[in-house]
C-alpha cells in the first residue's frame, strides 16, 4: 500500500528528562474527544485510568559493587523514550484487525480505529508492538493516536509536540522530518526491531542508547506505561 | 512484578498477523473517529500558579463557562525572546483539578473531633460570624502574637490574592505572629546570609559559559520544569559544557546529560567538599590571594582577634584543629561513599578548571546538619578563586529566573516577634517558653503566647509539608491547645481536614489577575481573564478578607477604596512604575500574554570581586565570612541539644539520623529522603488521577536493599521508624545509591489503624529543627522496609 503522504514523529531521547507532558497533553485531549459528553461538572474529566495514548519509558541498567572503604563503584545509566503510534508503513495492527476498523489514511498515512468498526477484540493491541492501540475498557472499542489530525488541518503540530518543554519532539511528513533530522540514530531498546512494523519514527539517541537487540537495562517504570 | 526490556512481552510475535481484515486502508474520510466539538469556543489566557515559582501559560478552552481543553503558550517561534512559556504536566492537568471530585463547594464547620473530617455546609454569613468572632475572642483573650499565618504556597502569584490580603486583614486588626524562613530553603537561606550576607547566585545561563559545571542535589528536571527555562537551560549548557552530578539518585536531571554521577550518602556533600579542600591546599592548588583579599578565615592571616588559635578553615582541613583529623579523600570516601580516587579526580579537575559553575539544590540543605553542607559547597569557588567571572557561581542554586510584578502591601505588623516557619507546632504546646537562644525566636527573646488561632491558606503544611504527621496531627487535635483553625482551600487536603471553619476557594483558572512567568531572556506576563464559571460557592482570600474588614470595622484600611481589580490594575500599574519596560495594564488585558525582555545573564559577586571595598558585602566584615564572628558567638550562647552544632566555619557535622549514626542503624538501617516527584508540586496536584497514573508513587530502593528484604518492584511494602509507618510500594531500582532510600515527597497523608496508606513520607520525618536556622530536617531519616 502506497500513501500519498506520510506523516511520522521525531524524538530526541538525549534532550527527554521523562517529564510527561506529552503523556498528560494528549490524555487531556484525547479523553475531551473520546468522552464528549461527560458531565464534568459532575463526574469531572475521566480518568480513563490505564488508557496512556502516549507513553513514556523509563530505561535503565548497570550495577553497583562495595568496595573494602564502603564506598561503592557503580556503571549506572537511564534514559527515556517516550511513544505514541509510529502510524507504521507496514502496521501490524491493520493486518491484524478483523473488521476493518483499523486503517491507514492514504492522505496522510496516519493509522486511525474506525470506532463503529471496531468490535473490541484487541487483535491490533496484541499485535503491536509499542502497544499504540490502548481499549477503552468501558466502551469496548479500541481508541488510539490519532496524529491530531484536527490539528493538523488547522495548520498545528499535534499536542504533544506542541507541549513539550524540552522540544524533545517533532511531527512532520517523513519526507521534512528527513530533510531536517537525517535518518537520526536507528533506534534504541526498548524499542523493537524496526523490521516488524517500519515506523515511521526518527531516533536521536540518548549518550546511554542501548541497542535493540541486548540492551543492558530494563524498563524500569511499568506501572506507568 | 517481572523486570522486561522491551515494550511488550508480545513484541517478537508482533509481526504474526492474525486475521486479515475486510479493508487494511482507506481514503474514505467518513471513516475516523469522533470529530471534535464544533459549538462556540472561548480562549483565555491563564496560568498554573501553585508553587514550582514559574506560573506558566495556560491556554483554557472553555464551552458555556466549562473548561474542555487545556494547552499551553504556542505562540511565537519559540526561540530568544519568544520562547514559549510551556506549562508542564501538572498544568496540563488542570481540567481535572477544577472538577475534582474532592473539590470544596461550600463553607463548611466541623462537627465530629478535630481532625476526623465530619464537616456540614453552613451559610457564607454563619462562616463570617465565627471567624470573626473567633479571631476577636482571640485577640481579645490573649493578644495578637497568638494567631499564626501558616507557611502555605498553593498559590504563589497574584497581586492582591491570598497571603497579602489576609496579612493585611490581620495587620490592621493588631498584627500576628510573623514567621521567617521555608520550608523550601530555610537552612541555605541562614548559610548565604552569613557567608555571603545575603543569598545570590548566578544565572542558569552562565552555565553555558563554564568549562566543569559540578553540582550537589540539584534536579532542576523535576523541580523547574517550566518550558520557559530552569531544567531547560541546565539540559541545554550540559550539551556543550562537561558536567559532574553529586546526588544519592540518578535524577531526570542526568540521564546522559552528565559526564559522571558521583554517588552520595544524604547530608555527607560537606565531607566530600572537604576532602576537595584538603587536596586543593596540599597540592598548593588554591588561590591564596583570592582568599586572603575577598575572604575571611581562610587560614590564620585573616582570623578575626576574636578567634581562638586554630579556628581557621585550612588548620581544620588539615587536621591542625581541635579534632585533629585530616579530612583526606580516603576519610571522605568512608562517610560519602564515593570512592578516593574519583574525589582526588573531582579535585584535580576543578583545580584546572578555568571557570567552574558550582550549584546545589536545596535537597542537601534540607537535612539536620544542612547549613554546614550549603557552606561547606560555598567553600569551592572560593578556594579556587572562581568567582564573579562569568561562567561561576557561588555554589547557591542557579538564579536568574524572576520576574517584576508586585504585589499588595500587606502593611506594617506591629507584632515584631518571628519564629522560624517549622517551629509553629513548638510555639502551639510551648509557646510561652520559646527564647531566641533555644528556639531562635527573633525580634524578641522571648514569646509572650503559644499559638491559639491559625489562617491556614492555600496550604497543606498544617499536616501533610510539616514533619512528623503522626506527632503533629496530635497537637492539632488537642483543642486546648491551638483554640481555632481556618482554612481557605480549594480542596479537601489532609490539612482541610483540620479545620474548624473549612472555606472553599477559587481556582487560579477561575481567577481574574495577572501574573508572570519568568523566563531565561524574558518574562511572559499573563493577562488571567477567565471565561470559566465558578460551578460552586466558592470566594477568594480577597472577597473574604474585605468581608471580614466589614464586619471587624477595617474596611477603609483593607480596601482603601479599591475592588479587586481595580487593585490587581493598581499593584500591576505600580510595577510598571519601576518596570517601564511592561506594557499598560490595558494592552495586557487585550493581548492576554506578553513576552517583556529581561537580563537573565547575571553573574553573582560580580561588583563586589571587581571593587571589594566599594561594594562591601552585608556581612559585619563587609567580606566572605568563611569564619563568622556572629556564628562563633551564637556557637557559645545558644542552647543545642546534645549532638548539634554551630560553628564559626563550615564543617561536615555527624548527626542524628544520618550516615554514621551506627546506633539508630541497628533498628533503621536505611537512610530515607523525599525526592520531588514530577507528578506534584510539593503537595498540589496529589488529588489528579492523571498524574498519579503518569508519576507512581513508590520508595526507590536499590536492588541490593530489595534483595536482602525480598522485595520486588510492586511489591506492597511498610516503611517504618519510631515515629511512623507508612504504607507503600517497592521500586526496586539501580538509580538510587545502596542504603539510600527515597519516597517522592507531598503524598496525602492517610493514616488507617495507625499506618499512613497515603504514603506521606512525612509520616517518618523529625519534628527536631536543624541547629541554626530551626529549619526541617527532611531528608534525615533512617527508616526500616518490610513486605506489607
Amino acid at each position: 500500500m502506497t500513501t500519498n503522504t506520510q506523516y511520522g514523529f521525531y524524538f530526541d531521547s538525549s534532550k527527554c528528562t521523562g517529564c510527561k507532558t506529552c503523556h498528560v497533553a494528549c490524555k487531556d485531549r484525547l479523553v475531551g474527544l473520546e468522552r464528549p459528553n461527560d458531565d464534568l461538572i459532575v463526574n469531572g474529566a475521566a480518568d480513563m485510568t490505564g488508557v496512556i495514548w502516549r507513553r513514556v519509558y523509563e530505561y535503565g541498567g548497570g550495577s553497583w559493587s562495595e568496595n573494602s572503604d564502603g564506598s561503592y563503584d557503580q556503571n549506572i545509566f537511564a534514559y527515556y523514550m517516550s511513544l505514541g503510534c509510529n502510524h507504521c508503513s507496514d502496521p501490524v495492527c491493520v493486518k491484524a484487525c478483523p473488521t476493518g476498523a483499523m486503517h491507514k489514511r492514504r492522505e496522510d498515512g496516519l493509522v486511525h480505529v474506525a470506532q463503529d468498526l471496531c468490535i473490541g477484540c484487541e487483535s491490533c493491541a496484541q499485535a503491536c508492538p509499542y502497544d499504540a492501540p490502548q481499549l477503552d475498557k468501558r466502551r469496548k472499542i479500541m481508541t488510539k493516536c490519532d496524529g491530531c489530525f484536527d490539528r493538523l488541518a488547522q495548520g498545528k503540530k499535534p499536542v504533544c509536540v506542541e507541549s513539550c518543554p524540552l522540544r524533545a519532539l517533532d511531527f512532520d511528513t517523513m519526507d521534512n522530518l528527513r530533510a531536517k533530522y537525517g535518518d537520526g540514530d536507528g533506534h534504541i531498546a526498548p524499542l523493537p526491531s524496526q523490521g516488524i512494523t517500519s515506523p515511521n519514527l526518527i531516533i536521536k539517541a540518548n549518550k546511554n542508547g542501548q541497542s535493540v537487540s541486548g540492551g543492558a537495562g530494563d524498563i524500569l517504570n511499568l506501572p506507568e506505561v | 512484578m517481572e523486570r522486561r526490556s522491551f515494550l511488550k512481552a508480545s513484541a517478537a510475535l508482533g509481526c504474526a498477523a492474525t486475521v486479515v481484515g475486510c479493508k487494511t486502508d482507506s481514503d474514505d474520510v467518513n471513516v475516523v473517529p469522533p470529530q471534535p466539538p464544533v459549538a462556540e469556543e472561548q480562549i483565555n489566557w491563564s496560568s498554573c500558579t501553585c508553587n514550582c515559582a514559574a506560573s506558566c501559560a495556560l491556554k483554557v478552552i472553555s464551552q458555556d463557562g466549562v473548561v474542555t481543553r487545556v494547552e499551553s503558550d504556542n505562540l511565537g517561534n519559540d526561540k530568544g525572546l519568544e520562547l514559549q512559556s510551556r506549562a508542564c504536566l501538572r498544568g496540563r492537568s488542570s481540567r481535572q483539578k477544577i472538577y475534582a471530585n474532592d473539590r470544596l463547594k461550600v463553607p463548611m464547620k466541623r462537627v465530629g473531633k478535630r481532625g476526623e473530617g465530619k464537616f456540614v455546609a453552613i451559610s457564607w454569613d454563619e462562616a463570617y460570624s465565627t471567624i470573626a468572632s473567633e479571631l476577636r475572642r482571640v485577640i481579645d483573650t490573649y493578644g495578637n502574637d497568638a494567631v499564626y499565618w501558616q507557611h502555605a504556597s498553593g498559590t504563589n502569584q497574584f497581586r492582591a490574592g491570598g497571603r497579602e490580603s489576609s496579612k493585611r486583614l490581620l495587620n490592621l486588626l493588631g498584627g500576628f505572629l510573623d514567621m521567617y524562613g521555608s520550608y523550601s530553603a530555610a537552612q541555605i537561606a541562614q548559610s548565604a546570609t552569613y557567608t555571603f550576607g545575603e543569598f545570590n547566585s548566578s544565572a542558569y545561563k552562565q552555565m553555558s559559559n563554564s568549562d566543569l559545571i559540578l553540582s550537589f542535589g540539584f534536579n532542576p528536571s523535576e523541580t523547574r520544569m517550566s518550558g520557559s527555562g530552569g531544567g531547560l537551560d541546565y539540559s541545554i549548557a550540559c550539551q556543550q559544557v562537561e558536567s559532574i552530578v553529586v546526588d544519592p539518585r540518578y535524577s531526570d536531571s542526568a540521564l546522559g546529560k552528565e559526564h559522571q554521577w558521583l554517588a552520595i550518602r544524604p547530608g555527607t556533600d560537606a565531607a566530600l567538599c572537604e576532602a576537595i579542600a584538603y587536596q586543593l591546599i596540599t597540592k598548593d592548588q588554591h588561590d591564596k590571594a583570592f582568599l586572603a583579599k575577598y575572604c575571611v578565615g581562610f587560614d590564620d592571616t585573616t582570623l578575626p582577634a576574636s578567634a581562638p588559635a586554630n579556628a581557621d578553615y585550612k588548620s581544620y582541613i588539615l587536621g591542625n584543629s581541635e579534632d585533629g583529623v585530616a579530612k583526606t579523600p580516603a576519610w571522605a570516601a568512608e562517610i560519602t561513599g564515593i570512592p578516593e580516587l574519583n574525589i582526588i579526580e573531582l579535585a584535580d579537575k576543578l583545580a584546572v578548571a578555568n571557570a567552574p559553575y558550582i550549584t546545589q539544590g536545596w535537597g542537601p540543605q534540607r537535612q539536620a546538619n544542612g547549613e554546614q553542607t550549603a557552606r561547606a559547597i560555598y567553600m569551592l569557588p572560593l578556594l579556587l578563586g572562581k568567582l564573579g567571572i562569568a561562567g561561576t557561581n557561588t555554589g547557591n542554586w542557579a538564579g536568574g529566573h524572576s520576574h517584576s510584578l508586585g504585589a499588595m502591601s500587606i502593611g506594617t505588623n506591629p507584632i515584631k516577634a518571628k519564629i522560624s516557619c517549622f517551629m509553629w507546632t513548638e510555639a502551639v504546646i510551648n509557646g510561652k517558653n520559646m527564647t531566641a537562644v533555644e528556639h531562635g525566636v527573633q525580634g524578641t527573646e522571648q514569646l509572650e503566647n503559644d499559638i491559639k488561632f491559625i489562617w491556614n491558606y492555600a496550604g497543606n503544611t498544617l499536616i501533610n509539608q510539616h514533619s512528623d504527621t503522626f506527632g503533629t496531627g496530635k497537637i492539632l487535635e488537642d483543642e486546648s491547645l491551638c483554640e481555632f483553625i481556618l482554612v481557605h482551600d480549594v480542596q479537601m487536603t489532609p490539612s482541610a481536614m483540620y479545620a474548624d471553619i473549612l472555606l472553599p476557594d477559587v481556582m487560579d483558572l477561575e481567577q481574574h489577575d495577572i501574573v508572570a512567568n519568568p523566563g531565561t531572556d524574558m518574562e511572559t506576563i499573563i493577562a488571567m481573564t477567565s471565561s470559566v464559571k465558578p460551578p460552586f460557592d466558592v470566594k477568594s482570600c480577597f472577597e473574604v478578607c474585605l468581608e471580614l474588614a466589614k464586619r471587624m470595622g477595617v474596611e477603609d484600611g483593607f480596601a482603601e477604596g479599591r475592588d479587586y481589580q481595580q487593585w490587581v490594575e493598581f499593584v500591576y500599574e505600580s510595577s510598571r512604575k519601576r518596570n517601564p519596560a511592561l506594557p499598560t495594564y490595558q494592552e495586557v488585558i487585550e493581548k492576554g500574554l506578553v513576552k517583556v525582555a529581561r537580563s537573565g545573564e547575571g553573574i553573582a559577586m560580580d561588583k563586589f570581586i571587581a571593587s571589594p571595598d566599594e561594594n562591601k558585602l552585608n556581612t559585619p566584615s563587609g567580606k566572605i565570612e568563611i569564619y563568622s564572628e556572629r556564628l562563633a558567638n551564637m556557637s557559645a550562647t545558644w542552647v543545642l541539644p546534645e549532638g548539634d552544632i554551630i560553628s564559626a566555619i563550615p564543617k561536615y557535622c555527624d548527626t542524628w539520623e544520618g550516615a554514621r549514626d551506627t546506633v539508630t542503624k541497628e533498628t533503621y538501617p536505611l537512610q530515607m529522603i523525599g525526592h520531588h516527584t514530577k507528578g506534584r508540586t510539593h503537595s498540589s496536584f496529589h488529588n489528579i488521577p492523571w498524574l498519579r497514573e503518569a508519576a507512581e508513587d513508590a520508595v526507590w530502593m536499590n536492588s541490593i536493599d530489595a534483595a536482602s528484604r525480598g522485595l520486588v518492584s510492586g511489591d506492597a511494602v511498610i516503611v517504618w521508624n519510631e515515629r511512623g509507618s507508612i504504607q507503600s510500594v517497592a521500586k526496586v531500582t539501580p538509580r538510587i545509591m545502596p542504603g539510600v532510600t527515597s519516597l517522592p515527597q507531598g503524598a496525602w497523608f492517610n493514616p488507617v489503624n495507625g499506618v499512613d496508606v497515603g504514603g506521606n513520607i512525612n509520616s517518618i520525618t523529625s519534628l527536631r529543627p536543624s541547629p541554626l536556622a530551626k529549619g526541617n530536617p527532611q531528608h534525615t531519616n533512617l527508616v526500616q522496609i518490610k513486605k506489607a
